[in-house]
């Protein structure tokens, strides 16, 4: 694993932006197909000891996928997103918000803009989050706060099923 | 308590301030000569830097002081690093799922 990768996160409160950039080192196609696809997305996307059950998603402008973070005691934190615009392999953006299990989103939600690239093999994501709220944030980290202590069981789960 | 910290970061006067003197402290008279503005106008800042803690007054003689207090600041950090810590466990997580996948693929 390449330790040199690119990782940036900076908040611009004022104007209620996040920004996010980080490299991965694997090639473009995969790294798009692991943010646009259901199958790959839930292995990664949930911070252990939460876990992502998306109940259904279509990755095409206006489609929408409506998921869940598990936690390890079986609550449910619904959320629904709906994508806005695809360029396949260079951006999407999507429309996030919290809702209940029976897909009433809580308005207002955020604004969600990720930009891929590829060079030399090292693909870098850009993710800029619009219109968040820092009430919302702090309810994000509250659900993960658990996740933290066991990230180091989470990495080690995920290594030793890649050895396999 | 934190919107505060954060209103009163986003204002590039009182950042430029906070960078000042957190070299060295200074009076309020100062800081209106080295940023060219009025007594006024420096008592406002200083009373929103003061209110959140990020700065702190000290008497001498009949000046006052004012100090940078970096907990202040160190808190801001903090918070910041838990979101920062958010986003880097999902990607390490997604790291070693992308790894898999290459792996299989050869």
């Amino acid at each position: 694993m390449k330790n040199d990768l690119l990782f940036d996160f900076t908040v611009d409160k004022p104007a209620k932006t996040v920004f996010i950039t980080r490299e991965f080192d694997a090639p473009l196609s995969l790294v798009w197909d692991a943010f646009t696809k259901q199958e790959i997305l839930d292995q990664w996307i949930a911070p252990a000891p939460y876990v992502s059950k998306t109940k259904y998603m279509n990755f095409e402008v206006g489609g929408k996928r409506f998921y869940a973070m598990v936690g390890p005691d079986g609550q449910e934190k619904w959320a629904i997103q709906k994508y806005t615009s695809i360029s396949p392999k260079t951006n999407f953006k999507l429309y996030n918000a919290f809702a209940d299990k029976d897909e009433n989103p809580e308005l207002p939600g955020s604004d969600w803009d990720y930009n891929f690239s590829e060079q030399n093999g090292i693909t870098k994501v850009s993710i800029t989050i619009f219109n968040e709220s820092f009430e919302r944030m702090e309810r994000v980290l509250e659900g993960f706060q658990q996740g933290f202590t066991a990230t180091l069981n989470n990495l080690e789960k995920l290594l030793a099923i890649s050895q396999k | 308590m934190k919107q505060d910290l954060f209103q009163a970061i986003a204002d590039p006067t009182r950042r430029a301030i906070l960078t000042l003197i957190a070299i060295q402290a200074l009076t309020p008279n100062a800081m209106a000569e080295k940023f060219d503005m009025s007594r006024q106008a420096v008592s406002k800042h200083i009373r929103v830097l003061q209110e959140c803690e990020l700065i702190k007054p000290e008497h001498s003689g009949r000046e006052i002081y004012y100090h940078f207090n970096p907990k202040k600041m160190q808190e801001l950090d903090n918070w910041l690093a838990q979101f920062r810590k958010m986003w880097e466990t999902q990607f390490n997580q997604l790291d070693k799922v992308l790894s898999t996948i290459k792996n299989q693929k050869k």
